[in-house]
């Protein structure tokens, strides 16, 4: 019988619309496997087994009263622990929201609701989105599939632990600095940012308000354009969200499956080419350049000079942001109180509060935002930041009018052991080196697997212009064609 | 130099309302001495006459029609509060004792 859970979620769709299968049924196939395998991949913080059987439930009701599914009814979906989740806790992996229950469906929660997806649950992230390996997680790490002792990086390690290790096929993250496309590299799995304004933030609890974006992560790259078109467009209720269609990024990677980038020029960012990368990671990427040579695109190195800035100004802008949005976990209106003993003050309470609530790497990233935010010091740190912000938006800009997309290895390292970095904080930031730069200038990024160093995963990342998404899309599917997809040793 | 001194943490922390203990004020001086000193990076980018990037998405004035949509109810509103009153959130002690009295 085909187990159902190796399944790509076009195949799962498939089936469930053919009535080969029912979407409980592979429902119930994903909940078995998380019992068997959570207990050493912890990628969920919760498992809505409920929830999950009575969507699927409706998802077959529908199917048997005639009507027509979408693309990714019964699909089963991991949801990272950031988006809102009416009645289904939802903690940022932090201790601040410990058994909070939101009384709304984040926006792309509804819109996987409408599309008949069932989730399955919440996946487990470095708290409030800060870190790169969900050790900063308030609930302990998520473990790599591929190795367990290794980190499944983050902050959406959960969601991409889920979907590496078979209990999902796909999974929501939120990237602010490379939290989807960093676990994607990891963990052998697909992960797109999609651009800035592109997916709603309405229901996605807040780190940095204006880099934060949520998107799809996936074992297959027609998979996570799915889920992208699923869950993408113009939403009212996010004042940033952008109000124009979006390109077609399924259509994308099924042209790009046909494996031809003939007329496809695409630039290797000279600055992330030179240092800062494993031998292993560039040796997988340089094949990669190869292949994607072979199936016609045309490859030119282009200079970004600022982006060697990208990583220093991104911790002073997210940091600052961080401080701002943060604020709002008073122990008032929701989530954790601590120290109200009738005696003392709003403030001390808050105070207890925080300090109770909020972990190491959140504080650090609080204090360190209110200190690049303060008066002396706003002009040499958080005001200098926005201008390489700008020197940054006008590096992409200049190479895009040189080649339709740029290519760069995910990450600089494979995944590293539990543990190696939590000691010296800024080492675990230079994961995000390669991915930090999209999110300052807004424009789309994915991450593709592409080969394996030493045994575990490398992943190729495709930057492309604002509001085209579907080039990435085009791209990462091209040299999926080509090299394949990616299966981690069986657990 | 250290770019930033242990007193100077504490005040971080109390204008960010963190209730730090002594060990960790000697641990955070050290670590955002490192990430401020790595940070400082930026300064090296000539940028004085270029205009400072708030958000990647020019939208100004993003209004809505002016029409009642539904929203949460009291209960809803308060059902995440640590304790709550009368429809109304109820925080701790807010002025002196000697004032309240």
């Amino acid at each position: 019988m085909t187990d159902l859970t190796k399944l790509t979620a076009v195949e799962i769709a498939g089936l469930v619309a053919g009535g080969e299968t029912s979407a409980v049924e592979v429902t119930r196939a994903h909940l078995d496997r998380i019992a068997a395998v959570e207990g050493r991949v912890h990628a969920f913080l919760h498992v809505d087994t409920e929830g999950a059987l009575a969507a699927a439930r409706a998802v077959d009701e529908r199917r048997a009263a005639g009507e027509e599914l979408g693309p990714l009814a019964g699909v089963p979906v991991a949801v990272k622990d950031v988006l809102t989740t009416k009645g289904v806790p939802t903690t940022v992996g932090s201790k601040i929201l410990e058994g909070w229950r939101p009384p709304y469906d984040a926006t792309i929660v509804q819109r996987l609701r409408a599309a008949g997806t069932v989730m399955l649950g919440k996946t487990n992230m470095d708290e409030f989105a800060m870190g790169s390996s969900t050790e900063y997680s308030a609930y302990g790490p998520s473990h790599n599939p591929w190795d367990l002792d290794r980190i499944p990086g983050g902050s959406g390690g959960g969601s991409a632990a889920a979907i590496a290790a078979y209990e999902a096929p796909l999974a929501i993250g939120s990237d602010t600095g490379g939290s989807i496309r960093q676990p994607g590299a990891v963990t052998g799995t697909v992960g797109a940012k999609p651009t800035y304004g592109g997916t709603s933030r309405y229901g996605l609890v807040a780190f940095s308000s204006s880099l934060d974006t949520p998107g799809p992560c996936a074992r297959t790259v027609l998979d996570a354009a799915l889920l992208h078109a699923a869950i993408g467009g113009h939403d009212p209720r996010d004042s940033t969200s952008i109000p124009q269609p979006m390109p077609d990024v399924v259509a994308a990677a099924r042209l790009g499956a046909t494996g031809d980038l003939t007329g496809v020029k695409l630039g290797i960012v000279s600055e992330f080419v030179g240092e800062g990368a494993e031998p292993g990671v560039m040796a997988a990427f340089h094949e990669s350049v190869d292949a994607l040579t072979k199936l016609g695109a045309e490859i030119v190195e282009v200079s970004c000079p600022h982006f060697k800035y990208a990583l220093p100004a991104y911790y002073l802008i997210a940091p600052s942001e961080c401080s701002s949005n943060l604020a709002r976990y008073d122990g008032v209106r929701f989530g954790l109180r601590v120290g109200d003993d009738g005696n003392r003050s709003l403030e001390e309470v808050m105070s207890l509060t925080r300090e109770a609530g909020f972990g190491p790497e959140v504080k650090r990233r609080i204090m360190l935002g209110t200190y690049a935010l303060s008066s002396g010091y706003y002009d040499a740190y958080y005001g200098q930041a926005q201008k390489v912000r700008t020197l940054i938006t006008r590096d992409f800009t200049a190479a895009f009018e040189q080649v339709d997309a740029l290519i760069s290895p995910t990450t600089p390292f494979v995944a590293f052991p539990i543990g190696a970095r939590t000691a010296d904080p800024y080492q675990m930031y230079l994961a995000d080196l390669f991915t930090i730069p999209t999110n300052l200038y807004g424009g789309p990024g994915i991450s593709v697997p592409c080969g394996l160093s030493e045994g575990l995963p490398v992943g190729l990342q495709v930057m492309a212009p604002t509001m085209a998404d579907d080039r990435m899309y085009r791209v990462a599917a091209a040299l999926e064609s080509a090299v394949g997809t990616f299966t981690p040793p069986a657990l | 130099m250290a770019a930033i001194s242990r007193e100077e943490v504490a005040h971080l922390a109390r204008l960010s309302r963190l209730a730090v203990t002594e060990e960790e004020l000697d641990t955070f001086a050290g670590q955002l001495d490192t990430i401020l000193q790595a940070v400082a990076q930026v300064g090296e980018v000539t940028a004085a006459d270029i205009p400072p990037t708030s958000h990647s998405v020019p939208l100004t004035n993003v209004l809505r029609e002016d029409v009642v949509v539904p929203g949460l109810t009291p209960a809803e509103a308060l059902s995440g509060a640590p304790d709550a009153e009368e429809q109304r959130f109820r925080v701790p002690r807010i002025l002196d004792e000697d004032v309240a009295s």
